[in-house]
């Protein structure tokens, strides 16, 4: 976050300096401003949100303070050396060591204090130690945790999203030319299928693939023992993407297919379009120039929100498949419930899609000649 | 009425719209007779299995219409209970009121496959001398096997299958194959015909009795088959029906109706108050559901309703509700809303009668849409644990079967049906949904 008011702060400068020889830069520089200020206080908003019900209101404290109250406890009775003492000298110790185990992770102070404290924290990416959960190398510090867990997050729903928006974006453009034809009317018929999430599919897939015929593994990312060789590994872990992959593509395909092509149809019906065609233009020029062009900004949307659900990867996917992703982190952090790795893995989630929002507003002014920075109501 | 009434038959025009109105039409049907036929509290005391209920179902059984695929054969669950067939029971007077009584349970085994259990239920009348019961198990080609004996108490179950004693005398892989097994036989394949179970028993008193019970648990039951707990998943599937039902339905209600008016109300009032929803809006889009939910589960409560409302409200400031905010901010300059303000309106007035009613026909296709994705997030919920603790849906029976290895043991009935009833309330409304949206939406009229 400190880039970004970085961001804010030169854009700020950019604006003061241009504000008399150039009315555009003071716009795109007061309007980036206020989009980065309304961002910043969403994710805020958000992320302190996040730590309220993280902490059930600050419920959670009772928990964390009566287990330190009897871990303590039972450490203390069963040390040898407190067995010499009275048992009124050893409650005196056993109460000192709670009150001081208590203070040191800040627990006496007011949980609307602490709050915020956390929500500081946390803006500053400073994740602090997980509860519960460990890293596989042994870690409680939850950025490297959460840093175990992304590479696998990324490799899964990387190959699925690409996958998945290449293939949408190329079958829409072939169905809307052949638009009414019998394999048009078969997707336009399939695309209810989209009703049910990915792990429905993946149900199914781990039924016919794993179980009757018994072809690919039913989970998990890589073979046990894993392969030593380095080709060998790659090669297993590519038999277990499969499923995920083919689970992921196939709960959206055929509705992505078809809003595209009933998108690319809304705009090839447009006059333009009939000029080009009048004017004797091939039909992958109109497509080009005409079709695609003004649609960009729609479509880079529908990429960049799709790139930033794979951060947050795929909750039931990733368990169902036992994948050792992002998503299966957060259902075993929250499950458990440990706190500061769901407020963790939230934080950088949030940081990331506001990140996102932003670069999207910029570039919708890039890419789109119709939209006017700053314009509207603003002037 | 008129503009419902072509909408309708607007959308019988479509062979798929028509199709999901049908599924649609089945599946409140089932779940009306469900709670008609099967009331609430008995559907919970079912699903606990209190009372041992279930105590005469077999494990993990397919359903009984897996025999009506060609070439499958297997057994479903044989009772005989002697105290139905009184003829059964031989006595003869030895003086000193002492009695030899003989019960023979015969039943018919015409199946392929092996019993997954054969259990016998006793149960005896005396007041101080327990009789003594000799068990022993005749087969169709005439062999004859001492089972045990037993001293029974005024209830006693003899689980054949678990007895060590036996299964070390027959010599094979479990009690089933040296029971029902054709010995002549190159594989384990069992032996058809009326077997006989044969209890000899002294009493010792004056009007002391006993009776038996067989159970020989089959491979298939009912029309849904069991879990692991022998509980009958027709209760599951049946009740799963109108619950999933009424939350998808509540859900898609409570978020999009409130969204609309929240939308709207934002959009006429202007100034701060549109922009609080617009920052509110985008607070909740980067809150997470589903963590927040899980949370929210293991945290607080896990009841059904409790997650609805949870559900509902982070669904209320949604990305719908910049939708409805860009036509609501066209409707807002439309004449007949001036007309209205001149004539005096109030401003409630103006929203709830004259701004609202205008997008409703635009709302219909995205509020049939949503059902099934509530339905589906309720599953989804459901399969990471977190179902209702008491009442039985689809998703809990996905648990279940998750939980318990279904896929990997090969009990696919288990996962098939929820997963079937889930895609067809998925499918009935979303076919339902996308014939409205061609319908209401001018854009994609004819395409």
């Amino acid at each position: 976050m400190r880039s970004m008011e970085m961001n804010g702060t030169e854009m700020m400068q950019a604006k003061t300096k241009k504000r008399w020889s150039d009315s555009t830069w003071a716009r795109v520089g007061l309007y980036t401003l206020t989009r980065l200020t309304a961002l910043f206080f969403t994710v805020v908003v958000a992320i302190y949100l996040t730590i309220l019900i993280a902490n059930m209101g600050g419920a959670m404290d009772d928990i964390r303070t009566s287990m330190i109250r009897e871990n303590i406890s039972m450490a203390m009775s069963m040390d040898p050396e407190m067995r010499q003492l009275s048992s009124g000298e050893r409650n005196v110790m056993i109460q000192d060591a709670i009150r001081i185990e208590i203070a040191r992770l800040g627990l006496d102070q007011p949980f609307p204090l602490r709050s915020v404290r956390y929500l500081s924290n946390a803006l500053l990416l400073d994740l602090g130690r997980a509860e519960y959960l460990t890293s596989d190398a042994g870690s409680r510090q939850v950025k490297l945790i959460i840093l175990e867990r992304l590479p696998p997050t990324l490799l899964l729903f990387a190959t699925s999203n690409l996958l998945l928006f290449f293939i949408t974006l190329f079958a829409a453009l072939f169905l809307s030319r052949r638009y009414g034809s019998t394999l048009d009317k078969i997707v336009v018929a399939l695309a209810p299928t989209s009703a049910a999430p990915s792990w429905f599919y993946g149900i199914f897939l781990i039924l016919l693939f794993a179980g009757i015929w018994g072809v690919l593994p039913f989970g998990g990312m890589v073979g046990a023992p894993p392969p030593p060789t380095t080709w060998a590994y790659s090669l297993s872990v590519l038999r277990h993407l499969i499923l995920p992959v083919m689970a992921l593509t196939l709960a959206a395909l055929f509705l992505q297919i078809y809003s595209w092509r009933t998108f690319f149809l809304i705009y090839s019906s447009e006059d333009y379009v009939e000029m080009a065609k009048a004017k004797g233009l091939s039909s992958s020029a109109i497509e080009r120039r005409y079709i695609l062009r003004p649609t960009l900004p729609t479509i880079l949307t529908s990429f960049t929100l799709g790139l930033i659900t794979m951060w947050m990867g795929g909750v039931v996917t990733e368990t169902i498949f036992n994948w050792p992703g992002l998503g299966s982190l957060i259902y075993a952090a929250a499950t458990m419930p440990d706190t500061p790795v769901v407020v963790g893995s939230v934080v950088i989630y949030a940081y990331l899609l506001a990140a996102s929002v932003f670069v999207l507003d910029i570039m919708y002014a890039v890419v789109d000649p119709r939209v006017k920075v700053g314009g509207g109501s603003r002037s | 009425m008129t503009g419902l009434k072509r909408a309708f038959l607007n959308l019988i025009q479509y062979p798929s719209a028509v199709a999901g109105l049908v599924i649609i039409l089945l599946l409140v049907a089932l779940a009306v007779y469900t709670l008609i036929s099967l009331p609430y509290s008995e559907a919970v005391r079912l699903w606990r299995g209190a009372d041992n209920v279930w105590l005469e179902n077999p494990r993990n059984a397919v359903p009984a219409w897996y025999n009506l695929f060609p070439r499958v054969n297997v057994p479903v669950t044989t009772v005989v209970d002697s105290r139905d067939h009184p003829e059964a029971v031989r006595g003869e007077e030895l003086g000193g009121g002492v009695q030899d009584v003989q019960v023979s349970l015969p039943f018919e085994f015409p199946y392929d496959g092996f019993p997954k259990e054969v259990t016998v239920f006793l149960t005896a009348d005396f007041q101080r001398q327990r009789p003594n019961l000799d068990l022993s198990w005749h087969t169709p080609d005439g062999r004859s096997i001492r089972l045990s004996t037993v001293i029974p108490g005024h209830t006693e179950t003899y689980r054949v299958s678990q007895d060590a004693r036996l299964l070390r005398q027959l010599r094979t892989r479990n009690v089933e194959r040296g029971l029902f097994g054709d010995p002549g036989a190159e594989h384990a394949v069992p032996a058809q015909g009326t077997y006989e179970l044969l209890v000899e028993g002294l009493t010792f008193e004056e009007g002391s009795s006993f009776s038996a019970r067989l159970v020989v648990y089959g491979q298939a039951h009912g029309l849904a088959g069991t879990d692991h707990r022998r509980r009958d998943l027709v209760v599951a599937l049946m009740w799963g029906t109108p619950l999933a039902l009424a939350f998808g339905f509540l859900a898609a209600m409570g978020s999009s109706i409130t969204t609309m008016f929240i939308a709207a109300f934002g959009v006429w009032y202007g100034r701060w108050l549109d922009g609080l929803i617009q920052r509110i809006t985008e607070t909740n889009m980067i809150l997470p559901v589903l963590p927040i939910l899980i949370m929210i589960g293991t945290m607080y409560s896990r009841s059904i309703w409790y997650i609805l409302g949870a559900v509902i409200a982070l669904s209320i400031f949604s990305a719908g509700i910049k939708t409805y905010r860009a036509m609501f901010l066209q409707v807002k300059e439309a004449p007949y809303i001036e007309a209205a303000r001149a004539y005096g309106a109030s401003n409630v007035r103006i929203v709830v009668r004259y701004m609202v009613p205008k997008i409703i026909p635009v709302l219909i296709p995205g509020f049939v849409v949503l059902i099934p994705s509530f339905v589906f997030l309720e599953a989804t919920l459901a399969l990471l644990g977190l179902g209702d603790p008491i009442l039985p849906t689809w998703g809990k029976v996905l648990n279940d079967a998750n939980a318990n290895g279904a896929l990997h043991n090969g009990h696919y009935y288990w996962v098939l049906l929820p997963a079937f009833l889930l895609m067809l309330t998925g499918l009935g409304f979303s076919m339902v949904g996308f014939a409205l949206d061609r319908i209401f939406n001018p854009r994609l009229r004819g395409i």
